[in-house]
This record gives C-alpha cells, sequence and structure tokens, in this order.
C-alpha cells in the first residue's frame, strides 16, 4: 500500500472529505446514537437525564391505547398524501417532461414548480387560514352558491386541512425526482412504441412508468419520511386536535422528557426505516443524479 | 396546418395550470391581505387598504423581538450558506479523487437528508443537555441546519461533477498547474453557476428551517420559530405582513440568483467559445 504522503493524491481527498464527515458525525451520527441510548435513560422532574439501563420508556410507548391510535393516525396521513402527491407529482412531471417542446419553456415551467419550495413552510401553511377559515373564502363561496346552509368547519384545523397542506408542501418532492427520470428516458423509445401501434396508454404502462420508477421510488421515499415526522403541519394546520408521532415527541421535548421521547423516536424510525427499505433497494440513487 | 401535439394536451395543461394556481393563490392572498386597512380582519373583505399591519409589525408594542429574530435567522444563513458552500465543494472533490468510505459517507448524507427531523432535533438537544454544553444558534444552531442543508450541498456537487469534462483539469496540469490553482483557475470558475445554486438552496433552507432546531437555537428563536410561536394566537393581519416580507426577501433572493446564474452562463458561453470568432 502505498504510504500516506504529500506525493499520493489520496491523502488530499480524505482531507477534503473530512469537514463534511465532521459535521455528519457531530451533529447527525452521535445524535441518532444518543437517541438511542437516551431511550433506556431514567428521568426526573429536576434531573431530565439521569444515566440508567431501563425498560419503561419503551413500555409506556407499547401499553399505550394513544400510542396506536397516534401511529395509525400517522400511517394513515403518510399513506393517503403519499397516494395523492404521487398521482400529482406524476401528472405534472409528465407534462414537463413530454408535453413542453422547448428547453427554455420547460426550464421557466419547473422553475415555476420549484420556487415555492425556497420560501417559508410557515408562511404557506399560514396562508390556508383565509381560504378554509369560517369565514373564509371557500365558506364564502359555498354559502353564495347555495350548496351549504351554514359555513362549513371540518375545512380548517382538520385532517382534511392537514392533508391537503401536505400535498401543498411536498408534491414538490415527487415532481423534481420523477421529472428528472423521465427526462432521461430516451425520446426513441417512445417513437418505437408509437411506430409499433401502441395507444399513448400503453406507451405510459409500458413505457414511461417502469422508466420512471427510480424517481418515483426517491419521491416516495421522501413524502413517507416527511410525513411520518412532521409536526408543524400537523401544529398549524391540526389545531392541536390531530394526533401524530412526531407532535407527541415535540410535545414531550417541550417538558424535557427526554427519554420517553427518545423511545417514541426510536420506534418511528424503526417504522419509517421499515417504510423505506424496499424503495431503497431498488435504485442506485448515485446513478440518477 | 396540422400541429402534432402530445394526446390530451389541452387536459395536461389545464392540469398544469390547475397546480400553479393551487400552489400560488394562498401566498398572493395573504400578500393581498397584508395589506387590509386598520378595521381588517384575517379573512376577506378587505376593509380599506393600508399598510398600517407592517407599521403594526415594527412598532414598539409588536408581539416579541422581531427585529431580532430576523437579524439571527439572517446570519444564521449566511453561515450556513458559506459553510454549505465551501464543505459540499471539498467533498465533491474528495468524491473525484476516490477514497475508502466514500459509498459510506453518501449513504450518511443521505439518511442525513431524510432522517425526520424531530429525531435530529431531539439528538442534538439531549446530547447538548448531557455534555452541558449551553446552546446557541451560531454554535449548535449552524450544525442543525448543516445536517440538513449538506445533504442537498453534495447531491448537486455529483449532478456537477458527472457532468464535468475531466479533459479541464488535465490540461491544467500539462500546462504545470498545481492542484489549488487547477482548482482555483479552472475548476471553480466553470462551475461557478452551481456552487452559486448550492449558495441559495442552503441560505433559503437555513432561513426557512425550524424543525431541526427547534432544541439547538437556544433560549433566542429565529424568524420562522417566532412565526410559529406567533402563530398559534394571531388574531391580526400582522403575522401576514410578517409573510409578506419574509416572502418578499426569499423572491428577492431567488431572483438576484437566478439573475446572476444566467448572467455567468451567457459569459462562460461567450468567453468559452470565442475559438474562431476572429
Amino acid at each position: 500500500m502505498a504510504v500516506a504522503s504529500r506525493k499520493n493524491p489520496g491523502a488530499i481527498a480524505y482531507l477534503q472529505a473530512l469537514p463534511m464527515a465532521a459535521v455528519f458525525g457531530i451533529f447527525f451520527i452521535l445524535p441518532i446514537c444518543l437517541v438511542v441510548v437516551v431511550s433506556f435513560f431514567d428521568y426526573q422532574t429536576y434531573d431530565v437525564l439521569i444515566p440508567d439501563f431501563v425498560y419503561f420508556n419503551y413500555q409506556d410507548v407499547f401499553t399505550s391505547d394513544v400510542t396506536y391510535r397516534t401511529y395509525l393516525a400517522t400511517l394513515k396521513y403518510c399513506i393517503i398524501t403519499w397516494a395523492i402527491t404521487l398521482v400529482v407529482g406524476f401528472t405534472i412531471a409528465h407534462f414537463l417532461a413530454f408535453y413542453l417542446r422547448t428547453v427554455p419553456v420547460q426550464l421557466v415551467c419547473f422553475l415555476i414548480c420549484t420556487i415555492p419550495f425556497w420560501t417559508s413552510n410557515i408562511i404557506r401553511m399560514i396562508s390556508w387560514i383565509p381560504f378554509l377559515g369560517r369565514n373564509g373564502l371557500v365558506n364564502d363561496v359555498l354559502l353564495g352558491l347555495g350548496l351549504v346552509n351554514e359555513p362549513q368547519e371540518w375545512l380548517l384545523f382538520s385532517e382534511f386541512a392537514v392533508i391537503l397542506g401536505y400535498v401543498h408542501l411536498y408534491t414538490l418532492f415527487m415532481i423534481v425526482p420523477i421529472f428528472n427520470s423521465m427526462v432521461r428516458i430516451d425520446k426513441a423509445l417512445i417513437e418505437a412504441a408509437k411506430d409499433q401501434g401502441a395507444s399513448s396508454l400503453q406507451i405510459l404502462r409500458n413505457v414511461v412508468i417502469p422508466l420512471s420508477k427510480p424517481g418515483i421510488a426517491i419521491g416516495s421515499i421522501f413524502v413517507v419520511a416527511i410525513v411520518m415526522g412532521d409536526f408543524l403541519t400537523v401544529t398549524v394546520l391540526g389545531g392541536g386536535q390531530i394526533p401524530s408521532v412526531g407532535k407527541t415527541i415535540q410535545t414531550e421535548l417541550s417538558y424535557l422528557q427526554f427519554p420517553p421521547a427518545a423511545a417514541n423516536a426510536v420506534v418511528l424510525l424503526g417504522i419509517t426505516i421499515l417504510m423505506i427499505f424496499a424503495l431503497i433497494r431498488i435504485v442506485d440513487i448515485r446513478k440518477e443524479l | 396546418m396540422k400541429v402534432d401535439r402530445p394526446p390530451y394536451f389541452a387536459l395536461m395543461v389545464t392540469i398544469f395550470v390547475a397546480f400553479v394556481i393551487f400552489l400560488y393563490t394562498p401566498i398572493f392572498t395573504i400578500m393581498l391581505l397584508s395589506f387590509q386597512g386598520p378595521g381588517g380582519g384575517l379573512t376577506f373583505p378587505m376593509r380599506g387598504v393600508s399598510l398600517h399591519w407592517f407599521q403594526d409589525l415594527f412598532g414598539p408594542q409588536s408581539i416579541g423581538d422581531m427585529w431580532g429574530a430576523f437579524r439571527r435567522s439572517f446570519a444564521l444563513g449566511l453561515i450556513v450558506m458559506v459553510c454549505t458552500v465551501v464543505i459540499s465543494l471539498t467533498a465533491g472533490l474528495a468524491y473525484r479523487r476516490g477514497f475508502i468510505g466514500s459509498t459510506m459517507l453518501l449513504y450518511v448524507s443521505i439518511a442525513s437528508l431524510i432522517m425526520p427531523s424531530v429525531v435530529v432535533s431531539l439528538g442534538i438537544g439531549a446530547g447538548l443537555e448531557l455534555a452541558g454544553i449551553p446552546r446557541h444558534w451560531y454554535s449548535s444552531g449552524v450544525g442543525a441546519h448543516l445536517t440538513w442543508t449538506l445533504p442537498f450541498g453534495l447531491l448537486i456537487m455529483f449532478a456537477v461533477f458527472n457532468r464535468f469534462d475531466p479533459a479541464y483539469e488535465q490540461a491544467a496540469r500539462d500546462q504545470g498547474a498545481s492542484g489549488w490553482q487547477t482548482i482555483r483557475y479552472v475548476i471553480i470558475p466553470i462551475i461557478l453557476p452551481s456552487l452559486i445554486g448550492v449558495a441559495l438552496f442552503s441560505f433559503t433552507l437555513s432561513y426557512d428551517e425550524v424543525a431541526r432546531s427547534s432544541q439547538a437555537i437556544g433560549a433566542v428563536n429565529t424568524l420562522p420559530l417566532e412565526l410559529l410561536a406567533m402563530q398559534t394566537n394571531a388574531t391580526t393581519p400582522v403575522i401576514y405582513a410578517l409573510g409578506t416580507l419574509t416572502t418578499g426577501l426569499s423572491f428577492l433572493v431567488i431572483g438576484i440568483t437566478l439573475v446572476v446564474f444566467v448572467w455567468l452562463r451567457r459569459r462562460q458561453q461567450r468567453h468559452g467559445s470565442d475559438a474562431g470568432n476572429a
């Protein structure tokens, strides 16, 4: 093996990778390991972290009805959001990739879709209030058209509002990777399918969808991971009524109950990893860039 | 003349336009409502037009320390931006040379990207609590934000270097350039537009970040955390005024970045292809 010296270019590579490795080591790997360790700690009101090896944090998680209801609710939002963002994201990506002729037009439309991502998520959640509230625009229209007799209360601070918020905020995470997969599809393949007499539905099903799978997988991973751990959208648009695992952890944290929060976080992490494990195996993400 | 349109062209255009309306209408609505008259509420109708709520935002009785929060968020965004650009670039260069553990580092950064933010936040908070280290936005806050911005930076670097012709570096080396000179005078100028993209990404991601920093920021709030606190008891359009300002700033940053990006690309094309242009 070559000696690490100034003549060996390999040493420079390690030096160049070091800052990133250090940041992830200190602020990501170590904290995640600590979450696992702390989940076995004891705690009291004035001594929030007592090193110990106890199981009752997990017992509390697994023996409580509230836990199961919370996880089921989170899972439900996750699946509904995933289904909607997938259909909408796929459709928009398909439009961007195949319906626009020139690259500048494609670029502008793509930018229009991505710009909101660079603005504040909380503001984007709050901006639904004038629409969905008791005196909001939607109720005005419904009352005006005579479709309902009284203002609808289920529009804001409800499951509906939370899922709407997710779709509004996170469809982009589907659009970008699916679009990225679609623009790599060789147009000749589609031409060939057409020449062989395939209908547009057949082309979609047998050519476009299979070749977009990596993008679909990456987008799905993003959406699943974000929704499973979310506490912001449920806080702002759920109005305190909507259960979510992320919210539970955040509430425990606000009372400085680190060990039970950590036990919940480990369970959440386990479920999230299981959900995306299959998706990660289908695709080598590095090749997709 | 028959125009060869893809099937269902009109339908797809309609869907796209509807999606864009869905995406933008709420934010433009609150921008409009932030100019409510003094008697106006959180919803329509507009009761006059005024700058009342903007004045309210900066008035002495405004809720919380808005200016302080804004200054902190802006400074934090700039620090995170510089760190992300430098660290992503050096890591990107390391991947060009190749090193043992490179696949591991990639998986770690992807894990960091998709890890539920609340778990990262909890881990950092517990670690600082255990070690008895005080939390500050400029120390632990920066670290927490980097776990969110660096994966994006690294992935953009992959995309950039996958398309980067190694002949440029070889040519520089053949002309006797040192490693540093090659980076400084060849690689950085060529990938500058992408580096600006990384800068924009990391600044805006940091400027709007809440979930990861909530346990790492310390006693004083950043702007998004202030917004979150404000939102729970917002009864007046003053929160819309804040939303208008911060969204306006985001649009400004995006606009400037796009202009610089396009300008650099144009300049590169002009200067890069002057062979044969007498």
